[in-house]
């Protein structure tokens, strides 16, 4: 097979997109439909969603962010099938301010079940507008048509037929949407046009090809480290090596035999630019810095956890009670109770982020692989002091992105560096800015009691979370406070407070979540500042949480599994759980069994589950430890999801494993090195991540679909309750119960693992 | 007070590369990575950044057929050796090895950063080992970064390829 493909093919529909003149179509309109030019980018226009090419291919324009998981494709699926179109004649513009309205971004596994279901609304008002377009032209009632493959024809006479194209092709509906009201992931739009009914779809259930993958794979499109634009700079920020110092004096002298280099500082913020790329990076090697002394209030990395258990709370949210807590405990037979740590990890992407910003008058424009541009444009505005629609965020795909990570600095930096140079720059960092310097996932520690009656049933669980805040800078960049390059500044900082429960259906007489934040460690430009990392503060609490299901099952003598299903009454949730441990065979047991694999090996099954935002997960784990060494492999995984509605299998299955990767790197390897400077995990091998020769040799995924639900999220359930798998299926092996991650042979040696 | 500061001498010279089977004199830094010649001089957009270590693979090319990182690759070392990047590993003009046609197929990458790593050194690989099981593919891939956690989607594309 040869594949013959580049990218400006694929997207060679898009091209449409700038054409404004009247292609005519082979049968003369009756009338002129639609607007010649384009209705002002509005939430409640529908064309700020939805466009008829000349050609009668249909471009959505979405205000979220496809970040590989194919949710565009998804998007682009839930959009054809309104419009009864095939799926190759569907094209989903993403990530352009000028283009799209802020639908969020990236941003909580919310592309299709909020992003993609905006989009289907608008695109069932559209095939309305189309079908009473074609009423009228035709002359024949509503009812008396029918659509296929944007063909509008009638059902009696079918040579009485008018296309999409010939109706509105290459102009622009000029209807309003019903709109909510709001920007960001909550956006809705709604017309008169219903979506179809499930019985319908053709096209949603399917598992078309992703239009990214050829491009990628054959080495022909553009990152976004790789933009260039005429008479661009290439950039290095110059961080301390002592957090919370600042440059005092900084020696010119030191990089004049690199050629064209300049030396860009404001208050704390010190950069390096030059024409060639190497010659940057040579000269921020090279820089002779004085820097402030510095003496961040870091604890110990052993004392993190003693740290967040003594430090004060600044925000208590105590979440509301079941049934009598204290007065089940009062009267309890028996209390189980057990605390797990989690430490802090790095997005850690596979490059540094990159951005791109070029000045013209009082208008600017951003390239960045920030999963959300449309706040990450404004948060380039508020640095160049102008209104925010006067800068142009553009997205191009970027070395990955899993929440908050370091992109929203790159591109914050390239703003103030073009600021202060007046040149196009192009930031990006090098491997320890992506590993040291990027926004944390927080630390964690997590308190679980049950009280059980003579009789061993569960009277109460109280679950208490206490760590730093998941928005501590905030999920977004669109505010200076919340980026380095503003925090260097002088930018006045605002914490913010947040956190999280457990996410479960158990029928437990009395519960209680409740979590704590306290405050920053370092209260600027801190390398372990916090913020959203995939599935923010879920696998940490359900690591707690699910690891402590088991521990109150093994203390009763009762199999774990059929503890959670005497328990959870969620059908969804039941329906999780005996999918995942029916595919995987699990074994009932009511202790740990220690179980021989050979090789001086031992090999153990766990199971956890967890809700997210309606997504439902289950998975089942074996793993294998090696007893001399303590080295954990995560052999097979079987995971039982229930999205609603699946949109594409194919593209949900592959999302999946690789939260099932991503997760079990986080749970046996990821943990960030500090020291009393410094981050100290710097790159690969001080942040290491999991390893293909550690990679499960079966992930088996049972997808339950239900279609007659709407669709929820699927970016990141799956993350959530690999880490309890896990150690549940440790102490199956072992014996040895592991309440602190990552699951190292050190901490499982710390744990008893003799 | 603390102070950081590193010496070092600039001069820079002529060099010939052979890169997808086009040559190219550059005026370059002789000590200056491969990686920046290919991105920077060649305007060459698929070899990428993702560590400077040598830890990763992102910036990974073929000389003379073998898996080399390019990101610490000293240009001047290259010499008459045959730069091929994953733009010309299917012999150019847009058209795939077999491990690119596998890695579609399997519909592999997430962000796709990675991919010069995975798909460069498996092409290698397979040169070198047509048929491999499982563990030998794990092995000879050890050491990659998928950020995205790709790696089932890699290990079932490396199989269709070597069957191809
Ligand atoms: S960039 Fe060369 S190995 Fe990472
Ligand atoms: S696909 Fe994103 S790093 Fe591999």
């Amino acid at each position: 097979m040869t594949i013959n493909v580049n990218r400006r093919t694929v997207l060679g529909a898009f091209g449409a997109l700038t054409i404004s003149v009247v292609l005519p179509g082979h049968k003369a309109r009756a009338a002129v439909l639609g607007a010649a030019t384009q209705p002002p980018l509005k939430p409640e226009n529908l064309s700020s969603y939805i466009q008829v090419n000349a050609d009668g291919t249909v471009v959505a324009f979405w205000g979220k962010m496809d970040m590989g998981q194919g949710t565009d494709l998804g998007v682009a699926q839930m959009v054809a099938e309104e419009l009864d179109l095939p799926i190759f004649k569907v094209f989903v513009q993403q990530g352009n301010t000028a283009t799209s309205i802020n639908q969020g971004g990236a941003s909580g596994s919310t592309g299709i079940q909020q992003g993609g279901t905006a989009l289907q609304s608008a695109a069932a008002e559209a095939r309305y507008q189309l079908v009473d377009m074609a009423s009228k032209q035709l002359g024949v009632p509503i009812p008396d048509l029918k659509v296929d493959d944007g063909v509008i024809s009638s059902l009696a006479d079918p040579a009485k037929s008018v296309t999409y194209a010939e109706l509105i092709g290459g102009r622009f509906f000029d209807t309003q949407l019903e709109w909510n009201q709001k920007i960001g992931n909550s956006l809705f739009v709604k017309g008169r046009g219903t979506i179809k009914p499930v019985a319908d779809h053709k096209v949603i259930g399917s598992s078309p090809m992703r239009r990214d993958v050829p491009w990628k794979v054959m080495g022909s499109g553009d990152y976004v480290v790789d933009i260039k634009v005429p008479g661009m700079l290439h950039a290095r920020v110059i961080r301390p090596e002592v957090a919370g110092a600042v440059p005092v004096e900084v020696d010119a002298t030191s990089v004049k035999d690199i050629p064209d280099v300049q030396i860009v500082r404001e208050k704390g913020f010190l950069a390096i630019v030059a024409p060639r790329e190497w010659d940057a990076i040579r000269a921020a090697d090279q820089l002779k810095v004085t820097w402030s002394d510095s003496t961040p209030n870091f604890p110990t990395q052993a004392g993190i956890f003693d740290h967040l258990r003594n430090a004060k709370s600044v925000h208590r949210e105590p979440g509301e009670d079941v049934g009598d807590v204290d007065a089940a405990f009062a009267g309890a037979a028996k209390v189980v109770e057990a605390t797990y740590d989690w430490p802090f990890q790095s997005h850690a992407s596979m490059g540094p982020a990159c951005a791109v910003v070029e000045i013209n008058g009082d208008r600017a424009t951003l390239w960045t692989g920030s999963q959300k541009p449309h706040f990450s444009a404004a948060g380039v505005a508020a640095i160049l002091d102008m209104p925010s629609e006067n800068v142009h965020g553009i997205w191009v795909p970027g070395p990955g992105s899993y929440g908050r990570n370091d992109a929203g600095d790159a591109a914050a930096d390239a703003a103030l560096i073009a600021k202060l140079t007046g040149k196009p720059i192009r930031v990006q960092g090098m491997r320890k800015d992506g590993t040291r310097w990027d926004p944390k996932g927080p630390a964690s520690i997590h308190t679980a009691r049950a009280a059980l009656d003579k009789d061993n049933n569960v009277l109460a669980w109280h679950f208490e979370s206490k760590g730093f805040s998941r928005v501590d800078v905030n999920s977004n960049e669109s505010a200076t406070r919340d980026t380095l390059a503003g925090q260097l500044i002088d930018t006045p900082l605002k914490p913010g407070v947040g956190f999280g429960v457990p996410e479960e259906s158990y029928g437990f007489p009395a519960k209680r979540k409740a979590w704590e934040t306290v405050a920053p460690l370092l209260d600027r430009a801190s390398p372990l500042r916090t913020t959203h990392l995939r599935d923010p503060v879920g696998p940490q609490i359900h690591f707690a949480s699910e690891s402590f299901m088991d521990e109150v099952a093994y203390a009763i003598g009762v199999d774990p599994l059929e503890f959670r299903l005497k328990y959870i009454t969620d059908p969804r949730d039941i329906a999780v759980v005996k999918a995942a441990t029916e595919k995987a065979g699990w074994q009932a047991r009511t202790a740990a069994r220690r179980q021989s694999a050979g090789d001086g090996k031992f090999k153990g099954q766990g199971m956890s589950y967890a809700q997210r935002s309606g997504t439902r997960v289950a998975v089942v784990c074996e793993v294998e430890i090696e007893s001399k060494t303590g080295r954990i492999w995560a052999r097979k995984f079987t995971v039982a999801h229930d999205c609603g509605m699946i949109v594409n299998p194919r593209q949900l299955t592959h999302t999946i494993e690789g939260n099932i990767v991503q997760a079990i790197s986080r749970s046996v390897h990821e943990e960030v090195q500090f020291d009393d400077k410094n981050v100290t995990s710097v790159d690969w091998e001080t942040y290491p991540i999991l390893d293909i020769t550690e990679t499960p040799e079966t992930i088996d995924v049972v997808l339950i679909d239900h279609k007659e639900l709407p669709p929820s999220g699927a970016g990141e359930p799956s993350m959530r309750p690999v880490a309890a798998a896990i150690a549940n299926a440790i102490f199956d092996a072992t014996g040895v119960r592991i309440r602190q991650a990552p699951f190292t042979p050190d901490k499982l040696k710390a744990a008893g693992l003799a | 007070m603390f102070t950081d500061s590193r010496e070092e001498d600039v001069a820079t010279k002529e060099i010939q590369l052979n890169v997808d089977g086009n040559n190219h004199v550059i005026t370059a830094d002789p000590e200056m990575p491969l990686l920046y010649a290919l991105r920077d001089d060649l305007g060459l957009r698929n070899p990428r950044f993702g560590c400077g270590l040598a830890q990763c693979g992102a910036c990974t090319v073929h000389i003379d057929g073998q898996a080399v990182r390019s990101c610490v690759t000293p240009v001047d070392s290259v010499g008459v050796g045959k730069v091929v990047t994953l733009a010309g590993l299917g012999g150019g003009n847009g058209k795939a090895h077999k491990i690119q046609t596998a890695f579609i197929e399997e519909q592999v990458p997430q962000c796709g950063y990675c991919l010069n790593g995975w798909l460069m050194t498996a092409a290698a690989f397979l040169e070198a080992n047509p048929n491999p099981n499982d563990g030998e593919i794990r092995d000879a891939l050890s050491g990659l970064k998928c950020r995205c956690g790709t790696h089932y989607s890699i290990m079932r594309a490396v199989k269709r390829a070597a069957r191809a």
